[in-house]
């Protein structure tokens, strides 16, 4: 008779070893121990659990089924590519396919083609590969911090990580289907479906320029691994500087249409405002909208925590910026309450498409601290002080703060 | 404790006894932990189980804000969502009950 208490209060590398089927009935003793080990979000209601799922270290539980799981924050520290098994994790409808033969996979490539195709994983593969490295993020990552706040998955920034992808472009399988005269729209539909036969099936469209740009990929390969499970295995959508809802997982359907598709998953939900700033006064609504698309510039101090103590003296500072695709040009720190602009090195360009990593070192006299990050873009945008809102709750992009004490 | 036991699973690959199985098994399966997240104790708590449950688990509730702004309002929209726009198949009679339970509860 094993004693799970006993196994359970062990290190976590035994935890993570130990396992379903043959030796336990249920992993459901997982969940029990890690809600032991609860995190508390920074915003009202934000208390989680820490869940330990397969192929992921213990993660901060959003929901169950289907599973959606943050990535918690400390991870953006350790490096510039996020982990397999921290990365984070959203499905819309709880019919997610848990068992998938990759031999007898196949995506069917339809509609307005020359060429109907179906094509298996290992034609898939045997295609000239790409590579790229490419932050997918939630279009609701941060939602929790919205003031007002909004209704939809309460996350805080850890619904993002950056990977190095790897499959082929999206153009040539649609090359070799060929793509028709006339044709306007993609349209991408995976495996994961709703529970219910009247919900509406997730499915999302690109415009055709877009879908055809030699950037957009079906991806096998994830930080050189099998995509997780959890993540699309065995193929999922990769659009570079786009929100993750566009990233379709378990990709095993591409339709080629000659229209804008008005699905629920494009016509209603994932909209954003149709102005400028893509924001409205809290508590309004917009007038018109559009689909979401590109990322909002965003940078975040990793190595310090809000609320962190620091010696008083010379305080190094490191983390983390991004954008939809123009690239980092400089992110710089203030830390007088965004008076005054400090700038930091840039690391390793990994790509446009990257976390861009960045570094400095301030002083900081005995107090309190109120440290700040900005990034502006090769576009030359930048983040406004004050976060702006929206009715959904996406795009958030604030400069961030860190409050510091230093003695 | 068998330690033997322990140790076997141990030097099974980290993946394959995580609930996860590649390479000598096809297809590739997972298992994903047993749903735990409940519904508060409370009237009505029925119809919320009979209806809401079909299709997510009960943390999608317990994890929007709270507040004066979440209330009836709040909830009454949320349902309404559910079946106008995601198909949940809930009679008429529910609605209010189900309106009531999460107004009172969350």
């Amino acid at each position: 008779m094993i004693d799970r208490r006993r196994l359970l209060a062990g290190s976590a590398t035994a935890i993570a070893t130990l396992g379903t089927g043959s030796i336990f009935s249920s992993i459901s003793a997982f969940a029990k121990n890690a809600s032991a080990k609860d995190v508390t979000l920074p915003f009202e209601n934000g208390k989680r659990p820490m869940v330990k799922y397969p192929q992921k270290r213990p993660m901060i539980g959003l929901t169950q089924r289907p599973p959606q799981l943050e990535t918690p924050f400390s991870v953006f520290n350790e490096g510039v590519i996020t982990p397999n098994d921290a990365f984070f994790v959203r499905y819309h409808l709880a019919d997610i396919p848990l068992e998938i033969d990759p031999d007898k996979f196949s995506v069917d490539i339809k509609g307005k083609v020359d060429k109907p195709m179906k094509l298996s994983l290992a034609d898939i593969k045997k295609m000239p590969a790409v590579e790229i490295v490419a932050v997918n993020q939630c279009s609701g990552n941060s939602r929790g911090l919205f003031n007002p706040r909004v209704a939809g998955g309460q996350l805080a920034n850890g619904a993002m990580g950056n990977a190095r992808w790897k499959g082929v472009p999206l153009k040539a399988v649609l090359d070799k289907a060929g793509v028709q005269a006339g044709a306007k729209q993609v349209v991408f539909g995976g495996m994961d479906g709703p529970a219910s036969d009247k919900t509406p099936d997730f499915a999302k469209a690109l415009d055709l320029d877009h879908a055809r740009d030699g950037e957009v990929m079906l991806a096998y390969s994830m930080n050189g691994e099998n995509l997780p499970m959890l993540n699309g295995f065995p193929l999922r959508l990769v659009v570079p500087g786009y929100y993750g809802t566009y990233w379709v997982k378990h990709l095993n359907e591409i339709n080629v249409i000659d229209s804008v598709y008005d699905n629920f998953w494009m016509k209603t939900a994932y909209r954003i405002p149709d102005n400028d700033c893509n924001c409205v006064d809290p508590g309004t609504a917009p007038k018109a909208t559009i689909p979401i698309n590109h990322f909002t510039i965003r940078s975040f101090i990793t190595n310090l925590a809000d609320g962190a103590k620091v010696k008083a003296g010379e305080t190094r500072l490191k983390g983390i910026a991004f954008d939809g695709g123009s690239g980092i040009k400089e992110v710089a720190v203030s830390i007088d309450g965004g008076k005054t602009w400090l700038p930091t090195k840039l690391g390793k360009d990994l790509g446009k498409y990257s976390f861009r990593e960045w570094h400095t070192a301030v002083k900081l006299p005995a107090g309190a601290h109120d440290i700040k990050v900005r990034a502006i873009g090769n576009n030359g945008k930048t983040q406004p002080m004050e976060a702006l809102w929206n009715p959904a709750g996406y795009l958030r992009n604030v400069v961030e703060t860190v409050h510091v004490t230093a003695a | 404790m068998n330690r033997s036991i322990v140790l076997a699973a141990a030097l099974l690959s980290t993946q394959a006894a995580a609930g996860f199985t590649a390479a000598q098994a096809k297809p590739v399966k997972y298992k994903l932990p047993e749903e735990t997240a409940t519904f508060k104790p409370g009237t009505n708590r029925e119809a919320v189980m009979n209806n809401c449950t079909a299709c997510h688990s009960a943390d999608y509730i317990q994890t929007q804000p709270r507040g004066p702004k979440f209330k009836k309002d709040f909830w009454q929209a949320e349902v309404t969502k559910m079946i106008k726009v995601y198909g949940a198949p809930i009679d008429d009679a529910d609605v209010g009950k189900i309106v009531e339970y999460l107004t009172e509860n969350y």
